[in-house]
């Protein structure tokens, strides 16, 4: 998505180099997808290899100074959320941003992953409502394909923010399969001025919760 | 079930019980003997539980949010609507356990008399229960699921699995491995971010040796309900599970629209196909089904025993 694919990671002396995806490397990458031979070489692990993977991306790589890491995990509260807790732990602050979409199934699993946090001691930063209605291009009704409202709610019975919602739009869809710098090129996109907005949140709020 | 150390090099590997890693598991003597490295004796009490069911189809995807979980209730929920035909949904997603929540079902495990589920949900006694569990705790339930469930006379089980090709679906595959799998089917969303992964799926398919029965490519086209023009929402950037298919010379069962009555009718935990039998999305299902069903006709096990002797 970041249009790194392919790149190799190289070693220097301090661990594994991560990959810059941006000119004025701003933005680094460290990801299992760069250590396959092929993008469709399936990782068929079970969790000890998989959690031993994790501790190395966080204390084998040569991350350098950072103001931000950022931890995409896959859906779950099992081996790698544990292991990525356990191994970012001793490295604080560390707070956790998440991810539902308006529906009630699919909040009915992410109520399990605000208990993950919180029996895991993690600060939740906020909630955050992807795929939330869709603006047909031809006529701008707006409809709420995958439901509405989960988002908030969930936030309001967990007691913890709500940072907004993202609404559906194929061309960030598009531009992010293409590797495309979507914040350059779609600032009319319905999604911008959402993901802008809570970037704007964690950026001013993350601090302050997570002291 | 024991917590295994950081490390472990697996049970059956040749440094089980020897490696510096081994030191202090409980488990330490038993893999040196080198007893960690027999097969495991479920699977073969797993194969005489699965004499009674005829077909057992595994429905996978490579990412999660695709529609796998709302497919394998409606495959499960189109083949009952046969009430000569007794169907079983196993659900392994074991952190995000949703097959309860779309069948509709609050404990209860029968949604019609022919059509029962399993999942660790109903073992849950509230809805913000999380199951912190490492993979090998995972695979003990789900050996539980497969072995202690008393399934009865099954013509359909269907197993829903987590996103991915981990501890599960290894698992799954394992212990279902002398009970002979019809094979898999595999959910997908038309954009090359989503097809990725199906690719990798579709390898882990191939290593452990798993038929797939075809793909299924979900969200594919938006019919706006005010204007009925159609737009994609997930673009098929690289020509979608069409393309995908044609160059790995598998079948596409079919392309399901995206609905919003569908997500509705699981939010309300009922079948989505009574709720609109006419629409678009319930035929795409409909016929996906039927060739699912053509498929494993296709494939009938040897009749070894004779049922009622």
């Amino acid at each position: 998505m970041l249009r790194a694919q392919g790149r190799a990671v190289h070693q220097c002396d301090s661990g594994w180099v991560p990959v810059f995806v941006d000119q004025e490397q701003s933005i680094s990458l460290m990801s299992v997808g760069f250590l396959l031979e092929s993008p469709d070489e399936a990782v068929v692990w079970r969790g000890p290899k998989k959690n031993a993977l994790i501790k190395q991306f966080v204390s084998d790589v040569a991350w350098g100074q950072l103001d931000y890491l950022v931890v995409d995990t896959p859906p779950g509260t099992s081996d790698e959320h544990m292991a990525a807790v356990e191994a970012l732990r001793p490295y604080g602050p560390l707070g956790a941003l998440v991810v539902t979409t308006p529906q009630a199934v699919s909040v009915g699993d992410v109520r399990r992953e605000l208990t993950f946090c919180r029996k895991t001691g993690l600060q939740v930063v906020g909630v955050v409502e992807n795929m939330s209605g869709f603006v047909c291009p031809h006529c701008t009704e707006c409809t709420n394909v995958f439901s509405q409202g989960g988002g908030a709610e969930l936030a309001r019975l967990a007691g913890v923010p709500f940072l907004g919602s993202v609404p559906l739009d194929p061309e960030l869809t598009r531009s992010l399969e293409e590797g495309r710098d979507f914040i350059r090129d779609f600032p009319q996109s319905p999604a911008f001025p959402a993901l802008s907005s809570i970037a704007q949140k964690v950026l001013s709020e993350a601090p302050a919760r997570l002291s | 079930m024991e917590e295994v150390p950081q490390g472990c090099p697996g049970t059956g590997s040749a440094q089980a019980g020897r490696g510096a890693s081994c030191q202090g598991c409980p488990n330490q003597r038993l893999c040196a003997s080198g007893a960690g490295a027999a097969p495991d004796p479920a699977i073969e009490e797993i194969k005489e539980k699965m004499k009674t069911v005829k077909h057992k189809i595994l429905v996978l995807s490579g990412k999660g949010g695709v529609g796998k979980s709302t497919f394998s209730a409606h495959l499960a929920h189109g083949l009952a609507e046969d009430e000569n035909t007794q169907v079983a949904l196993l659900d392994i997603d074991i952190c995000g356990p949703s097959i309860p929540k779309i069948m509709g079902l609050e404990g209860e495990q029968f949604v019609e008399d022919n059509l029962g589920v399993m999942s660790v949900g109903f073992l849950l006694s509230s809805p913000d229960d999380a199951v912190i569990w490492r993979g090998p705790k995972k695979n003990g339930m789900i050996k539980q699921f497969l072995r202690d469930v008393d399934w009865g006379e099954v013509d359909y089980l269907i197993v829903d699995t987590p996103p991915g090709t981990s501890d599960e679906h290894l698992s799954a595959v394992q212990y279902l491995s002398a009970a002979r799998l019809d094979g898999a089917v595999i959910i997908t969303t038309p954009q090359e971010v989503s097809l990725q992964d199906v690719r990798k799926e579709i390898n882990f398919c191939h290593k452990v040796k798993v038929p797939i029965i075809g793909v299924v490519e979900n969200m594919s086209v938006f019919v706006c309900p005010k204007c009925k023009k159609e737009s994609q929402i997930f673009p098929p950037t690289t020509g979608g599970a069409e393309v995908m298919c044609q160059d790995l010379k598998i079948p596409l069962l079919g392309k399901v629209p995206l609905d919003p009555h569908i997500g509705k009718s699981c939010d309300k935990g009922q079948s989505f196909l009574m709720d609109a039998p006419a629409s678009a999305a319930a035929l795409a299902y409909r016929r996906i089904i039927q060739r699912i069903q053509e498929f494993c006709g296709h494939h009938q096990p040897k009749e070894e025993h004779l049922v009622g002797s």
